[in-house]
């Protein structure tokens, strides 16, 4: 997976630069109310400011101008610094939205009048091109838009969109037939249907969603949101009535004065989720981001959370679980047939073949039986290409006719020319499809001579892999059109969890159906147009960029690197930022023990000093002790903010274990870590002597 | 604390787990409708009843419908009792002929019944005849125990069901819970009541000869004792079973004619605990997951233990003011106690007491040491979760893991579920609003209270111990509890509405939103569990769960706190010349 060089550091100091800017505009309460939490905050700052002002304007303020000076200037700050972290977030977006800006630049496009390459053409502006238009493109010229390649193929520069530089192959019909707008032609040409006006393409879509200017809150932010709304205001109350508890406290005692307002509000926003309220909605666009550095786009946060919620995966065999290619690996020969001969047919008949498979029957002809490649043309031999009709292929020579396919298509060849298909080699073909392997057969003229056995390569690393997802409770499942014996071969090769064997679009659907049923997330890739119901009914669906339009709009996701294992990393990254949401809520939750025993002794010192016995970080005096805490509060936002964008660390295991570590950390770590902060920042004031 | 002290504990709390397991499954029976003895023998009561009242018993409802049952009913429950209270001089079974009681304290009195409270703004003897306690009261602390558990109920059934629009009928809830339940045991706990000397007459006093002659202050000999009587045992039985407290004297369980002796006491102790115990297997045996009934008691277990050592050591610790004056402390501090009970079983019956709903008392809390003071109040400010109230209990607690699997549920990275079922938006907003709606109360109140004059000055020890009085009253009163501080004059006009409102609050303000989860979950398909879920029945999830109860519930009352019981205790520890 390449990185696009647009993603930036933490350190780049002009997204810092732009950041602070950002934060600044958000103070705006028009922004800021939607967040319930940082927006107490400001009223509080708001109101300290407006306490300095009168305690500076009357003399006889609240408690010294200085000191709610101090407190107010901390309080805009922990505004501030949720705000900082939150654009901090979104720059990294920005950076890259400013990148694929640049790609959707405006070109002339060859609007043709009729789908053909002699039509007539009309030169016009991308942005006039509408859905339906046809566009004709040469080498070296711009997609104007996204589409669908009608007629033609080519080569095209797709870097500007996934930062591969390789170019891919485009042609029309099947399933690599679609184009981007803004990608590059690089060689020969194609015909275009317009399938997005202007506005509506991908590239349009991707630039949205990294710039978070679409972004929603997602389902489990609503409900987060309503939990620190709800703690914000018992919060409120409590801090509210401690007045009115401190004016009978005063009365009653007859010593001190009452609890300042400052030092309330200081309470206030000390107690109330500040913490996690400032990196809330830091972490869904980090994880959105997280996303999009490993080159998947999701059209939602909702579909990030989702795949943290997947407990299915269907993992398509080819590509996602084997490679592509199947390889020979051994020559079995029928009766009476030494294995030699065998292999020099098999070579005679794939020295023309360029297909993998072909290739790798001359490797293992070479390293059996040193078998050097020979020149066909040299030799008068006439090559039988591969077609779907026959579904075999080989070589004429000599008047020999050497052919290698499928069982089927050989059993007809050999019965064409009056010969059979030995018994013995019926059982090599059923050994090896229940071994997982694909048999494939090779006669000359009536003669079975033997088989090859080709087999699926399992990509490495994979067992690992499902092991982990079998830790986090997630089931993997394998589909593949091969039949069940060769599909169970390979599955437990691969370690899935389960197969679904000849699958065809419709089982692959009633499948997910199935699962969610019984109340499965399910989880899978797709390329092809009639992956498209499948993408649509599953939660989480990942397409191939390489894929169909159709397959892109039905799922959720793109991968631009169509790379169908990365389902894997899809789930952990989901998995990541609920963990992280979870892990910052719980530590800014038990920060509050530490504050109570900071602020309680000095908001009522004056009135009950014996409450000085609380006072266990020993802070040297009551502001200072008030001040410490805000200034803590504030701090720990700030250092929170690589956390938050970071991810919380990430290590596939079962869930009791990961609550067990992460309540540790961040639960107890959380009660702990305030105390000794506090009682550094109160030394520091004190030895700056304050 | 002696070795005996921690034995008494010790065996009082198993004989209480040991008891709660069957009943619990025998309740889950009973809400589940299924065969067993007790239907054989009373079925055709509840067939009869159905059929007098009209009600289809395989007819259920919607949640909100079940909420609406429930609240009419309550409502008509509290005025026939606030009725029966204004008019109770016209009508029977008034042997003193007590005059019709003063609205404010018959609207405190009527919503105090029906809510689960049993806040007695009254002196029972005094004010009540046998009518009122018998027809008004003793039905209520049925009805209200009743109406608990069936909340309490649904919302194990909106757990165990999946894609269901309805969550049971509130009238065969309410039917089953009285006959099958809270009948059987309070005939049996009333019999056993009256074997100890609890009297059970509707005679309405006795007079006695007095051992020692007293001269009153005109100089005049006193050589009689008139003593109130009435059916105590009958009130006392499902006073403790129903979490309801309400004493039929106005000293409460520490009266000889409700409480007079050491078995009786142990009875009763055993009784406010058993119902809200069993409840937690009833939820286990209902979700289908035993496990979970163990877990919700741990928790319980672990909010409570603590506190009762707390409040037993500091009782033991004695007076520090008084150990200078020569006087033997060795027995603990004894003011306030009854000589019968002593500390060890006068400390676990506040704590007890508090931690349920129940709110009797044996003693008098006003005038524990601060510390042991500290233990019952902040147990009813947890919001009544450790054990809490016949079924109340239950249903916060479960709200407070609906929230404790929301927060920490998340950092399994998994969106969060609980028993299967997802936590969405609606899910929070409703615990929300249960955890938020008594809080508000207890310190909204409390705030009036301090503001008002006239209204501090009802509490008569000015400084940080008035203070703990009218934040326990209003603590007590807005999580049902029902308990007193006493020493505040909380019959005036301001308490008696003030608190009334509260209870009402504290009450249907809690049961509406649980209904509404309990709805919300019915109709939610059930997750399938797998290793990446968030376990929620190991020890690990009863130390989240007691986690959250302390920071999500009960930080919020530590300013308060240092306020009252906690600046005493220190002033306490200096007053006797200690280091704080």
């Amino acid at each position: 997976m390449t990185r696009r060089p647009a993603a930036h550091s933490l350190a780049n100091r002009k997204g810092v630069a732009r950041a602070v800017k950002d934060a600044a505009c958000k103070l705006d309460p028009r922004y800021l109310y939607k967040n319930p939490v940082m927006f107490v905050v400001e009223i509080g700052s708001a109101f300290t400011t407006l306490l300095f002002v009168h305690a500076l304007a009357t003399g006889m303020g609240d408690a010294s101008a200085w000191f709610i000076l101090s407190i107010s200037l901390w309080l805009w700050f922990t505004v501030f610094f949720g705000n900082f972290a939150e654009a901090m977030a979104e720059g990294r977006g920005k950076a890259q939205a400013d990148t694929l800006r640049r790609a959707r630049k405006e070109v002339l496009a060859r609007r043709l009048a009729l789908p053909r390459r002699d039509a007539p053409v009309e030169e016009v502006l991308s942005a006039h091109l509408r859905r339906g238009n046809f566009v004709f493109v040469a080498a070296g010229e711009f997609i104007p838009g996204d589409g669908e390649v009608i007629e033609g193929i080519a080569s095209v520069d797709e870097s500007a969109i996934t930062g591969e530089s390789a170019p891919v192959i485009r042609e029309s019909g099947g399933d690599r037939s679609a184009v981007t707008g803004g990608t590059r032609v690089l060689s020969d040409w194609i015909i275009v249907r317009i399938t997005a006006d202007p506005g509506e393409t991908f590239l349009d879509r991707m630039i949205g969603m990294v710039e978070g200017s679409k972004r929603q809150k997602t389902p489990n932010e609503i409900a987060l949101h309503i939990l620190l709304a709800a703690l914000t205001i018992v919060f409120l109350l409590a801090t509210v009535t401690l007045l009115a508890y401190s004016i009978y406290a005063v009365r009653s005692s007859g010593s001190g004065t009452p609890v300042t307002m400052t030092v309330l509000v200081a309470l206030l926003v000390c107690l109330i989720p500040t913490t996690i309220g400032g990196l809330l909605s830091a972490i869904g666009i980090a994880g959105m981001d997280r996303m999009i550095r490993a080159n998947v786009l999701a059209t939602s946060g909702r579909a990030v959370e989702a795949a943290g919620d997947v407990d299915v995966l269907l993992l398509d065999k080819t590509g996602t679980i084997t490679l592509g290619n199947r390889e020979a690996v051994a020559f079995l020969a029928a009766p009476g047939v030494c294995e030699q001969t065998l292999a020099d047919a098999a070579q005679l008949a794939s020295l023309a073949d360029e297909t993998p498979e072909g290739r790798s029957i001359v490797v293992l002809a070479k390293r059996r039986f040193g078998l050097r490649g020979r020149d066909l043309q040299a030799m008068g031999a006439s090559f039988v290409p591969f077609s779907a009709h026959t579904r075999m292929s080989g070589v004429d020579i000599d008047g020999r006719q050497i052919r290698k396919g499928a069982v089927d298509a050989i059993e007809r060849f050999v019965g064409d020319h009056s010969g059979q298909m030995p018994g013995e080699v019926r059982g090599i073909v059923e050994d090896l499809a229940r071994q997982g392997a694909t048999p494939l057969l090779v006669a000359e003229g009536g003669r079975v001579l033997g088989v090859i056995h080709l087999k699926d390569i399992v990509k490495g690393g994979l067992r690992d892999r499902f092991a982990e997802m079998r830790k986090l409770g997630i089931r993997t499942v394998m589909i593949t059109g091969d039949n069940p014996m060769t599909a169970s071969a390979i599955a437990a090769e691969a370690g899935v969890d389960d197969f679904l064997a000849e699958a065809t679009p419709e089982r692959k659907l009633s499948l997910i159906r199935e699962y969610q049923q019984h109340g499965h997330l399910v989880a899978m890739t797709g390329d092809g147009t009639n992956d498209a119901p499948a993408l649509a009914q599953a939660d989480v669906a990942v397409a191939m960029n390489s894929g169909t339009q159709a397959a892109k709009e039905a799922g959720n996701m793109v991968d631009l690197d169509s790379n169908p294992t990365k389902l894997l990393d899809i789930v952990a990254i989901g998995k990541q930022m609920l963990m992280t949401r979870g892990a910052l809520t719980t530590f800014s939750i038990s920060n509050d023990v530490s504050k109570y025993f900071a602020i309680i002794p000095a908001a009522f010192a004056t009135t009950y000093p014996e409450l000085g016995a609380l006072n266990l970080m020993n802070l040297h005096s009551p502001q200072s002790a008030v001040l410490s805490a805000v200034i803590f509060n504030a701090l720990i936002i700030v250092g929170l903010i690589p956390l938050a964008l970071r991810g919380v660390a990430y290590r596939p295991s079962p869930a009791a274990e990961l609550l067990r570590g992460n309540l540790l950390v961040y639960g107890l770590g959380g009660l702990l870590l305030p105390f000794p902060c506090i009682k550094m920042i109160d030394l520091l004031l004190h030895w700056m002597g304050v | 604390m002696t070795a005996l002290v921690w034995l008494q504990y010790a065996l009082y709390f198993a004989i209480l787990v040991l008891a709660a397991v069957p009943l619990g499954r025998y309740i889950a029976r009973v809400y589940e409708g299924q065969d067993g003895i007790a239907r054989r023998v009373l079925g055709p009561v509840e067939r009869g009843i159905y059929r007098l009242a009209g009600i289809r018993a395989d007819e259920e409802t919607s949640w909100k419908q079940y909420a609406l049952c429930l609240l009419a009913f309550n409502l008509v429950g509290a005025l026939f009792v606030y009725l029966i209270q204004r008019f109770q001089g016209y009508l029977p079974f008034n042997p003193t002929h007590l005059p019709g009681v003063r609205p404010e304290i018959a609207f405190n009195t009527a919503v105090s019944f029906t809510t689960n409270t049993n806040w007695q703004a009254y002196g029972g003897e005094t004010t009540m005849s046998h009518f009122t306690q018998m027809a008004g009261l003793t039905v209520q602390n049925f009805l209200s125990a009743s109406t608990g558990m069936a909340v309490a109920i649904t919302l194990a059934r909106g757990f165990a069901r999946r894609s269901t629009a309805t969550v049971g009928s509130f009238w065969v809830d309410l039917t089953r819970g009285t006959l099958y339940v809270l009948l059987p045991l309070s005939l049996f706990l009333a019999g056993l009541l009256v074997s100890q000397g609890v009297v059970q007459t509707f005679d309405s006093s006795a007079t006695v000869s007095l051992v020692e002659p007293q001269v009153d202050a005109s100089g005049q000999m006193i050589t009689e004792q008139i003593l109130p009587l009435g059916p105590v045992a009958s009130q006392v039985a499902i006073k403790q079973l129903g979490t309801n407290g309400g004493g039929y004297f106005n000293t409460n369980s520490a009266h000889p004619f409700e409480n007079p002796t050491p078995f009786s006491n142990f009875l009763e102790l055993m009784a406010i605990l058993l119902i809200p115990a069993a409840l937690c297997f009833t939820f286990g045996a209902m979700v289908r997951s035993p496990r979970h009934g163990w877990i919700l008691l741990a928790t319980m277990l672990a909010l409570l233990v603590p506190l009762v050592v707390l409040c037993a050591a500091t009782e033991y610790g004695g007076n520090p003011a008084l150990v200078g004056l020569g006087l033997d402390q060795a027995a603990g501090n004894m003011e306030g106690k009854e000589v019968r009970f002593g500390t060890a079983t006068s400390a676990l019956w506040a704590t007890v007491t508090t931690a349920s709903s129940n709110g009797s008392v044996n003693s008098m809390h006003d005038s524990f040491t601060p510390l042991g003071g500290l233990a019952p109040m902040w147990l009813i400010q947890l919001g009544e979760v450790a054990f809490g109230g016949v079924g109340s209990g239950l249903y916060g607690l479960l709200m407070f893991a609906v929230i404790a699997v929301f927060i920490a549920g998340l950092m399994v990275g998994r969106t969060p579920e609980f028993l299967g079922k997802k936590l969405d938006a609606y899910e929070m907003k409703m615990a929300s609003l249960v955890i938020l709606i008594p809080s508000a109360a207890v310190l909204v109140g409390t705030a009036m209270a301090c503001l008002l004059p006239d209204v501090a000055a009802a509490a008569p020890n000015p400084g940080p111990h008035g203070f703990s009085e009218i934040l326990y009253a209003f603590s007590s009163a807005a999580n049902n509890n029902g308990s007193a501080f006493a020493g505040l004059d909380a019959g005036g006009r301001f308490y008696t509405v003030a608190l009334g409102i509260c209870m009402l609050i504290g009450r249907y303000w809690v049961i509406v939103p649980v209904l509404a989860v309990a709805g919300s979950l019915a109709r939610k398909p059930v997750v399938p569990p797998s290793a990446g879920t968030l376990p929620t029945d190991t020890p690990l999830f009863v130390v989240l769960l007691v986690g959250t109860v302390l920071l999500v519930g009960a930080l919020t009352f530590i300013p308060a706190l240092a306020l009252g019981p906690i600046v005493e205790h220190l002033r306490f520890a200096v007053a006797a010349g200690g280091v704080p």
